[in-house]
C-alpha cells in the first residue's frame, strides 16, 4: 500500500513521557474519523535528535517539522495541513537565533552540521517494522558478509576502518576482533554492552530503540567473524522501551531466518538473547558485566586475561557497545576506506553526542569526529539560554572531566579530549555556564561514584568516600588550606591503585575542575565565597538599601520569617534564620535582593 | 527462512513505500488545491484518483500533496504538476475521470494534456 503522505512521530523516551503516545492515538482516531486513513500513514519512529523540541511530529513528503505538539494540537494538524494543505505555522520549529524562522527538518542548524552513521535511521523508519530497516539496506551487510567475505575479511575491513570502540576507552574495534578470533574454541560469544550508566548520556537507549536492528545484524556478522553462535544483548532493565523493541526486533528477525540455524541459506547459525541489568554502573565495565551475565554479582576481576581469551562462562568472548556496532553494516556496505575518509587522524567516523545541561538545543547529535566544541554547542546546540556565559562542557560522565571555554575551538577526538584531561567516554556532553559551581559539579559526580563503587577494591571503595568528604567540607565551608593538595595526592593513588575503570577514573571530574577552576576552589577555602552562588552553606542573602522599597513582599514570602522591617522603610533578612531558599530574591520586583 | 533474493524482493516493494521520506531531486510533485473552494468544487474525489493511478502504476517517484487556496476558487479544482527541471503546469476544473491521461500523458511522458490546463479557461 503507497501512502500520499506519511507522519511520524517521534516516540522515543524522551517524547514518549510528554504524551507522544497519545498523539499517535489521536491521529490515527482523527484520521479514521474524517476518512483520510487510507491516504496518510501515521509511523511510530525512534529518537530523531532534537529532544528539546519534542514531542517531533514530520510531515511527508513536505518535511514539515512541528516541535512541541500535544495530543489536542493533533485536530488542528489533521484539519488544516493534512486535510486543506495549509501547515499550521505555529507548530512548526523554529531556529533559536535571532531570525526565529520556520524550517523543515534537514535545513534547520541542528541538522546541517550533522552527520548521521550509527543514528542514520532513527527517526526515519519504524524500529518495530523489521521490513522498513530492510528497505533502508537493513541485512544488506550481513548477507554481503555471508556469501562473499572470508572471517579474515570482515576482520581486516574493520581493522582498517579505524573504527575505535565507542563505549569510551576507544580501543580499535578490529583489533578486538581478531583478539576475539584468534583462539581456537568450539564455543564463543558475542556480546553487546547496552549497561548505559552514565549520568545523562542517551546514545545507545536511543540506537536501540529507534534502529534495534542495526545491532542485531552488526552482532551476527561479529559471531560470523570471530566464530561465534550465540550473543547476549545486556540492557539495563530501566530502558523499557528499547527492551521492548529489542524483543520485537529479535522476534522479527528469528521469523526471517536472519537469527538462528542456516541464516540465509548459508548454513551459518547465530542466535541472540537479552540479559537485564538492573542499574549498576560498575556492570558497564566489561568483567563485571560478563559477570552478571553469567548471573553472578556484578563485580569486575583483574584482567589479564582479557574476555577476547577467557570471557563468559570461561570462553572467548567479544563485546562492544552499541553504538560500535550501529557503524559496522555501514562500514561493511561502504567499504574500509568511506568510514576511514572522515574525522581525524586516529579517530575515524563520527561520535554521537547526548547534549544536555544549560544548552537551547538538548538531544542527540552526530558529529564527524574533528568537529569542534563551539561548533556542537552554539551551532548545532543553538548557543546557552537567556543569554549566559560558557563556563565548561562535561564529557565522559563521571569517568571524564571537564573542557572550558579557553578549549572551545579544540578539535573533538579520542587523544585530543586526553589531552586537556578530559575523555570522550560514552558520549555524554553537558554544558554548564557560569551558574554552575565547579566544585560542586565535581562533588556531584563523586557523589555517583561514591554510591556506584561495588566495594571489592579498597582505593575506591574508601578512596573515592574520603574524596567525597573533602569536597563536602570544602563546599560547607569548612576547607581548610592544603585541602586542594590532599585531593589531588588521594586522586592519583585510587587513579593507579583501584582495580577496574571505575575506580581508576572516579577522580577525573575533581582532578579537571581543579586544574582549571583552582580559583573556585580557593575561593571556597580562604575566602568562603561561593562565586558561582550555589553552595548554600556560603551564600548569604542580602538586602540592598538603596532599591528596598520596603513592599514587605519578600517577608510575606519567606518560609523562615527571617525578613523583617517597617513598611516603606528597607528590610534585613536574618542570616541566623535565613534557610538561603532565594524565595525572596524571586520575589523583589526591585531586583534589591541579592546573593553575596 | 528468507534467502537474500527474499529479502531483495522485500527491500525493493519497502522501499517504493518509503520513497516519500527521502529527499529526492528528480521527484515528481502533484499538488492539488484542498482548501474550502476546492474541496466544495470536489477536489476530493480529484486526489483520490491521483493516489489511486499513481499506485496503480507503481510511479515511485511522484508524491501528491494538497495546498491551500490559490486565488483562483471559480476554477477549482486545480491541480499543480512540477516535473523537474520545467515550469509548473496548471490544471483547472480538474475531474476524476480526466487524472488517468493527465498521469499517463504528462507525468509518465511528459507532455502536458493542454485542453485541461489554464490556458483554456482565461
Amino acid at each position: 500500500m503507497i501512502y500520499r503522505s506519511h507522519v511520524l512521530v517521534c516516540a522515543g523516551t524522551g517524547c514518549t513521557s510528554s504524551h507522544s503516545l497519545r498523539i499517535i492515538e489521536n491521529f490515527h482516531k482523527k484520521l479514521e474519523e474524517t476518512g483520510y486513513d487510507k491516504e496518510v500513514q501515521v509511523i511510530r519512529t525512534g529518537c530523531f535528535g532534537l529532544c528539546a523540541a519534542g514531542p517531533v511530529v514530520v510531515v511527508y513528503p513536505e518535511g514539515i517539522y512541528y516541535s512541541h505538539v500535544k495530543p489536542e494540537d493533533v485536530e488542528e494538524i489533521v484539519n488544516e495541513h493534512i486535510i486543506k494543505g495549509r501547515p499550521v505555522q505555529r507548530l512548526i520549529y523554529k531556529e533559536h537565533d535571532e531570525s526565529g524562522v520556520n524550517t523543515t527538518l534537514n535545513d534547520s542548524d541542528f541538522y546541517k552540521k550533522q552527520h548521521r552513521i550509527a543514528l542514520r535511521n532513527c527517526g526515519m523508519i519504524d524500529p518495530e517494522n523489521i521490513d522498513e530497516y530492510i528497505a533502508f539496506d537493513g541485512y544488506k551487510a550481513l548477507g554481503k558478509v555471508l556469501t562473499e567475505m572470508t572471517r579474515d575479511e570482515v576482520v581486516d575491513t574493520i581493522i582498517r576502518s579505524g573504527l575505535r570502540g565507542r563505549g569510551g576507552g576507544g580501543f580499535p574495534t578490529g583489533l578486538k576482533w581478531k583478539f576475539a578470533k584468534a583462539p581456537e574454541s568450539d564455543v564463543k560469544y558475542v556480546c553487546c554492552n547496552a549497561d548505559e550508566g552514565d549520568p545523562g548520556a542517551f546514545m545507545d537507549r536511543s540506537v536501540l530503540e529507534g534502529d534495534p536492528h542495526s545491532v542485531l545484524e552488526a552482532m551476527t556478522i561479529a559471531g560470523y567473524a570471530i566464530g561465534a553462535q550465540q550473543g547476549y544483548i545486556y540492557v539495563r532493565a530501566e530502558y523499557p522501551i528499547a527492551v521492548k523493541r529489542l524483543r520485537v526486533a529479535i522476534g522479527q528477525a528469528r521469523e526471517y531466518g536472519l537469527l538462528g540455524d542456516n541464516i540465509m541459506g548459508t548454513g551459518f547459525k547465530f542466535d541472540i538473547d537479552l540479559r537485564l541489568g538492573s542499574g549498576a554502573f560498575v556492570c558497564g565495565e566489561e568483567t563485571a558485566l560478563l559477570a552478571s551475565i553469567e548471573g553472578g554479582r556484578g563485580e569486575p576481576r583483574p584482567r589479564p586475561p582479557f574476555p577476547a581469551v577467557k570471557g563468559l562462562f570461561g570462553k572467548p568472548t567479544l563485546l562492544n557497545n552499541v553504538e560500535t556496532y550501529a557503524n559496522i553494516c555501514q562500514i561493511i556496505l561502504n567499504g574500509a576506506e568511506w568510514f576511514a575518509s572522515m574525522g581525524t587522524e586516529k579517530s575515524k567516523g563520527t561520535k554521537v553526542f547526548a547534549l544536555g545541561g544549560k544548552i537551547n538545543n538538548t538531544g542527540l547529535v552526530e558529529i564527524p569526529m574533528g568537529t569542534t566544541l563551539r561548533e556542537v554547542i552554539y551551532e548545532i546546540g543553538g548557543g546557552i539560554p537567556n543569554g549566559k556565559k560558557f563556563k565548561a562542557a562535561q564529557t565522559g560522565g563521571p569517568s571524564g572531566g571537564c573542557i572550558p571555554a579557553e578549549h572551545l575551538d579544540i578539535p573533538i577526538d579520542y587523544d585530543n579530549l586526553i589531552s586537556i584531561g578530559s575523555m570522550m567516554g560514552s558520549g555524554g556532553m553537558i554544558v554548564m555556564d557560569e551558574d554552575n559551581c565547579m566544585v560542586n559539579i565535581a562533588k556531584f559526580f563523586l557523589e555517583f561514584t561514591v554510591d556506584e563503587s561495588c566495594g571489592k577494591c579498597p582505593p575506591c571503595r574508601i578512596g573515592t568516600r574520603r574524596m567525597l568528604e573533602m569536597l563536602e567540607k570544602i563546599t560547607s565551608g569548612k576547607g581548610e588550606p592544603g585541602d586542594i593538595e590532599k585531593l589531588e595526592k588521594l586522586a592519583y593513588n585510587i587513579k593507579a591503585a583501584a582495580l577496574c575503570g571505575l575506580g581508576q577514573t572516579a577522580p577525573n571530574p575533581v582532578l579537571s575542575t581543579i586544574r582549571y577552576f583552582r580559583d573556585e576552589y580557593e575561593a571556597h577555602i580562604y575566602e568562603k565565597r561561593c562565586p558561582a552562588g550555589v553552595c548554600k552553606a556560603l551564600l548569604n542573602y542580602v538586602i540592598d538599601p538603596e532599591k528596598c522599597r520596603g513592599c514587605s513582599l519578600c517577608a510575606r514570602k519567606c518560609p523562615a520569617g527571617a525578613i523583617s522591617g517597617e513598611i516603606k522603610k528597607p528590610f534585613v533578612i536574618d542570616p541566623a534564620k535565613c534557610v538561603k531558599c532565594g524565595a525572596c530574591m524571586e520575589a523583589c520586583k526591585f531586583s534589591a535582593i541579592s546573593k553575596k | 527462512m528468507k534467502t537474500l533474493q527474499e529479502l531483495e524482493a522485500i527491500r525493493q516493494k519497502t522501499l517504493n513505500e518509503l520513497n516519500l521520506r527521502k529527499n529526492r531531486e528528480d521527484g515528481i510533485r502533484v499538488v492539488v488545491g484542498l482548501a474550502t473552494c476546492g474541496i466544495a468544487a470536489g477536489a476530493r474525489p480529484v486526489m483520490a484518483a491521483f493516489v489511486e493511478e499513481i499506485n496503480k502504476r507503481r510511479l515511485t517517484n511522484v508524491t501528491v500533496s494538497q495546498t491551500g487556496c490559490i486565488g483562483l476558487c471559480r476554477l477549482e479544482p486545480i491541480v499543480e504538476v512540477y516535473l523537474p527541471g520545467k515550469e509548473k503546469v496548471t490544471y483547472c476544473k480538474v475531474t476524476p475521470e480526466q487524472v488517468g491521461r493527465i498521469v499517463s500523458e504528462h507525468i509518465v511522458n511528459g507532455s502536458p494534456v493542454v485542453e485541461y490546463t489554464i490556458g483554456n479557461f482565461e
